[in-house]
């Protein structure tokens, strides 16, 4: 079958990139597949599992319920973005600090999920943290470390941001 | 697993998206949010020939709320809604059901339209849309139409939406003075769809004693089971509610199956005892008391 393409623009991690895509391209495999950033990891592929987290204007969704026409022109931060200068973001120190991760297949996820949760609450409760996890899978770590990670980096975002 | 094959239209204006939806008749499926579409797409339970993806209409994200009630436009996220603080002051039951809606990150794409019109019998919004005897609006090339709640959900994810319609907007009213609610649910883990699940609103007199009181189930029936239990409660206060004839009064109304999650007989023994959770609590917020 011959589908209709459609050419999409997205700003990826601060750089304008085009792609030509049918419509039911899932924006996690324009992502990994047309774009080639493969930070991005998809888990479930129906919104469960949290792996293919992405920030589409600065707010965590699932890259796997979204389609990459729906989301032309606008932009989109993966885990390959959150990194400054080369050095590791706040989330992503906490969560090497704290041993947040063991196979790291879900670790892309996690990492925009909360960069945004911080963002949003710098100083979160425990509850607060969980409930701001609750929504991504993790099979090793049993999340203790991944919690930990939580607090660890707004310690370090706070630092940081005093600095 | 990706989604079927389907021609893809982005209509600009609404005028567009109706001339779209009125051409391609049943063949075509409305994405918003797509929390709930594009799973079934991927796990292709769905298959619609076209889809038309409303996400670029403008003017449908509104969250309008007055003295009467909130009106929440199609394109209004799960998340805008639940930090809308003249939604909550307005519909405080609004705040309260979209806390229990998946998660946070669905809950910042999912739309409360599309909730609705994807009539998932587990979810929250039918029970309130249901409970508060609200209506959602429905346009298409010919005219617009308001469905009331009771008249929407007509089966297990069907809704009186034709070809051809768009669910524009929803109405959820305000209750009178004195009045409070809350929802209460359990789910094997968080986030999942509700085992089973109240929503409650109560309405006091002036002396405090219960002048309404009713609830919407979830999980319990092919659409969001309604009951009154004005009378079961009785004209009193909530400190003297006969609160076990109450949820045997729910129990007797509902209708659950038993699936892998939970039997019939747990989805009604859990029913009874969210309903008393629900009730009280609808009933010491309409005290003034916090929950």
């Amino acid at each position: 079958m011959n589908e209709t393409r459609h050419r999409v623009t997205l700003t990826v991690n601060g750089v304008v990139r085009e792609a030509t895509v049918p419509g039911r391209r899932l924006l996690s495999d324009c992502l990994r597949h047309d774009l080639g950033l493969t930070g991005t990891h998809v888990g479930c592929e129906h919104g469960v599992c949290g792996a293919c987290t992405v920030l589409l204007d600065g707010e965590p969704v699932r890259s796997c319920l979204t389609l990459a026409v729906t989301v032309d022109g606008h932009e989109i931060t993966t885990v390959e973005g959150l990194a400054r200068d080369g050095e590791p973001s706040p989330v992503q120190r906490a969560f090497a600090e704290c041993h947040a991760l063991q196979c790291g297949f879900c670790t892309p996820g996690f990492l925009c999920t909360l960069t945004a949760f911080l963002r949003d609450n710098p100083a979160p409760t425990e509850e607060e943290a969980l409930e701001a996890v609750a929504g991504n899978l993790c099979r090793c770590t049993g999340y203790q470390n991944i919690l930990k990670a939580v607090h660890r980096a707004a310690e370090l975002q706070a630092e940081e941001g005093g600095a | 697993m990706k989604p079927p094959p389907f021609e893809y239209h982005g209509p600009v204006t609404l005028g567009e998206a109706l001339d779209v939806l009125a051409e391609v008749g049943p063949d075509g499926k409305v994405l918003a949010g797509g929390q709930s579409l594009i799973p079934l797409l991927n796990m292709r339970l769905a298959a619609p020939a076209h889809l038309v993806d409303v996400n670029r209409v403008p003017g449908l994200d509104g969250i309008e709320a007055g003295p009467a009630g909130v009106r929440v436009g199609a394109l209004a996220r799960h998340a805008a809604v639940e930090r809308s603080p003249r939604a909550a002051a307005v519909q405080p039951l609004l705040r309260q059901a979209l806390r229990l809606v998946a998660h946070p990150v669905i809950r910042n794409r999912g739309t409360v339209v599309g909730s609705l019109v994807h009539a998932d019998p587990a979810a929250e919004l039918p029970a309130v849309l249901a409970l508060l005897g609200g209506s959602v609006r429905l346009a298409s090339r010919g005219g617009e139409r308001e469905i009331p709640a009771a008249r929407f959900f007509t089966g297990p994810m069907e809704s009186a939406l034709r070809p051809g319609e768009l669910a524009v907007s929803a109405f959820f009213p305000a209750l009178p003075a004195r009045s409070g609610t809350a929802f209460h649910e359990v789910a094997r883990r968080h986030g999942d769809y509700a085992m089973a699940g109240v929503a409650a609103a109560v309405t006091l007199d002036e002396d405090f004693t219960i002048a309404a009181a009713r609830v919407a189930c979830v999980s319990v029936g092919p659409v969001p089971v309604v009951v009154d239990v004005t009378a079961a409660c009785g004209r009193r206060p909530a400190s003297s509610v006969p609160w076990d004839a109450v949820a045997d009064a729910v129990r007797e109304r509902i209708e659950p199956e038993g699936d892998i999650h939970a039997t019939a007989d747990y989805r009604r023994h859990l029913t009874g005892v969210l309903a008393v959770r629900a009730l009280r609590d609808a009933a010491g917020a309409a005290r003034g008391e916090e929950s």
